[in-house]
């Protein structure tokens, strides 16, 4: 049997080697260095508890990210439930406004919430042309902007979960129990969100661990002024030349979205998830 | 839509503004980019091409579009080979370690690309690799498989294995199997998961951020700087440009899933 398969075997190869070559070692090495640079040992791992910088830090992406998930679950469920309910033919333009922003440019989306959000964006223009207010407003390179930017980016990655697990929910359900007398609150209450939960979960889950890495809309919308993680590994690594902390920082962002995962694993299947993000 | 069950109006005002927020600060560059005026801004007199002729006469810009397309199709071509064998193979032998492997696979989608940028940093320069072509094409080759893998594996969920059975029952070899009886059903997937592997080293910028920095200046690299240096109507430009060859792929995507459903 296995003389049979070892042509399917070596098929299985040049993925398996590229990746342990160039993509484990090198993930292994960032673990590697943060127990021995600047001296071997958990040194770095003891400035969690001593450093405001790391300290700040994480406070600071924490709380966007919890805000960020928050926002997208409520704003993707009802894109969600929308497009449950919709035609046919109004799903599909439901869905290509869902599917369109999820793989443009994250560049270009940062660029065009920069261009509207500015001291002389676009948005400040209006308003203050229509008179309703006197002073640009800060809309960005602060968290609000960041917040406003990183929903924008995750709304997709919400919706497409939550719409996986809502399409599986028979929609004779939900005019059953209109008929039977429930109101439309209690229909939605009782039958809707419990059916949909394991998707809002999944949902949940995903954003937030995508939120806790990411590095190029908080850095463009930020500012340099509010430090998300990732933007402050960079910098340990760049412009300060602090390998033992930014590998430190690196490793506590693996470990904490693996053990995540591992948690959720049970409502979370990543390959399905990605496998309807592609379709 | 007799006795079907329609969304209420909470529901109705909150979507639509979910997806207004999703498109239309992306669909504001348009007008930008058209702008009369030497600075950001929306048209004041009239409409103009200025911008997009700046872009495609400066030999900066150019020569980055040119570079991030050679590295992406180079990297699309390294991970459609490889995870296409993968993804086949993985199916075809449903063993544990196989899907085991198959959870390894899918892990730089859920590490973040800082995490490997930094690693890619240090261990690229003990390869000699930093700030060259092949570098970039191997990270971005990398990262691009678990889109093949995905796709692939999805296009294959649908297949009979006992056609495959047949087809080695009757004498044919291993290449034969492929060529004839595989790929031809899995070519949609592959079509798709390719797309996707180029989109994803088109608009790649942590790692070039660190892996590149003279000799190799991509696209997103330079709408990068351009964003935190100077931002001008140019920058709108080159964004139009952007979102018209992205939704042209994902148009492309859904012409060869009507196809293969057809």
């Amino acid at each position: 049997m296995w003389r049979r398969d070892a042509g399917w075997w070596v098929l299985l190869l040049p993925a398996f080697a590229l990746l342990t070559v160039f993509y484990i070692a090198p993930i292994l090495q960032v673990l590697a260095i943060s127990f021995t640079d600047p001296e071997p040992g958990i040194g770095n791992y003891e400035r969690i508890l001593t450093n405001l910088s790391v300290q700040r830090a994480l406070l600071t992406t924490l709380r966007i990210c919890v805000i960020t998930t928050a926002i997208a679950l409520v704003l993707g469920y009802a894109l969600a439930y929308a497009i449950t309910l919709a035609s046919e033919r109004g799903r599909r333009w439901w869905l290509f406004c869902v599917l369109v922003p999820l793989w443009i440019s994250v560049l270009v989306r940062a660029f065009a919430w920069v261009t509207l959000l500015r001291r002389q964006g676009l948005v400040n223009q209006t308003l203050i042309e229509t008179g309703i207010i006197a002073e640009p407003l800060p809309l960005v390179w602060n968290e609000f902007g960041i917040i406003v930017g990183m929903v924008h980016f995750m709304v997709p990655y919400a919706v497409l979960p939550m719409l996986a697990s809502m399409r599986e929910i028979d929609p004779r359900l939900l005019a059953a129990a209109r008929g039977l007398g429930a109101s439309r609150l209690t229909v939605f209450r009782r039958v809707f969100l419990p059916l949909s939960l394991p998707g809002l979960i999944a949902a949940g889950v995903l954003v937030f661990i995508f939120s806790l890495g990411f590095y190029v809309t908080p850095a463009i919308l930020g500012g340099g002024k509010t430090l998300m993680v990732a933007e402050w590994i960079s910098l340990q690594i760049l412009d300060l030349i602090r390998w033992g902390l930014g590998t430190m920082m690196a490793t506590l962002l693996v470990v904490s979205i693996l053990v995540t995962l591992a948690v959720f694993s049970r409502v979370v299947d990543l390959r399905r998830l990605f496998g309807s993000g592609a379709r | 839509m007799n006795g079907a069950y329609g969304p209420g109006w909470i529901a109705r005002i909150l979507s639509i503004g979910t997806a207004l927020y999703l498109v239309l600060p992306i669909l504001i560059v348009l007008p930008v980019s058209m702008t009369d005026q030497r600075f950001l801004s929306l048209p004041h007199y009239g409409l103009s091409l200025a911008h997009y002729g700046t872009v495609l006469t400066s030999p900066e810009w150019l020569g980055s579009i040119w570079q991030s397309a050679q590295i992406a199709l180079a990297a699309t071509v390294l991970a459609v080979l490889t995870g296409t064998a993968f993804a086949v193979a993985a199916w075809r032998l449903d063993h544990r370690l196989t899907r085991l492997l198959m959870a390894l696979m899918l892990l730089p989608l859920i590490v973040p690309s800082i995490v490997y940028a930094i690693g890619l940093y240090r261990y690229f320069r003990w390869w000699d690799l930093l700030d060259r072509f092949a570098g970039v094409v191997i990270a971005h080759g990398v990262t691009g498989i678990p889109y093949v893998v995905i796709t692939v594996s999805a296009s294959l969920a649908a297949f009979d294995p006992r056609l495959e059975q047949a087809a080695r029952g009757m004498g044919a070899s291993l290449s034969q199997v492929l060529r004839w009886v595989i790929l031809p059903r899995i070519m949609p997937g592959i079509v798709s998961g390719a797309i996707f592997a180029f989109i994803h080293s088109w608009d790649e910028l942590v790692m070039v951020l660190f892996i590149a920095s003279r000799d190799v200046f991509t696209l997103p690299r330079r709408i990068w700087d351009g964003i935190n240096e100077n931002l001008d109507p140019a920058m709108a430009a080159v964004a139009v440009l952007l979102v018209g060859l992205t939704i042209l792929l994902l148009l492309l995507d859904i012409v060869v899933r009507k196809r293969s459903d057809g």
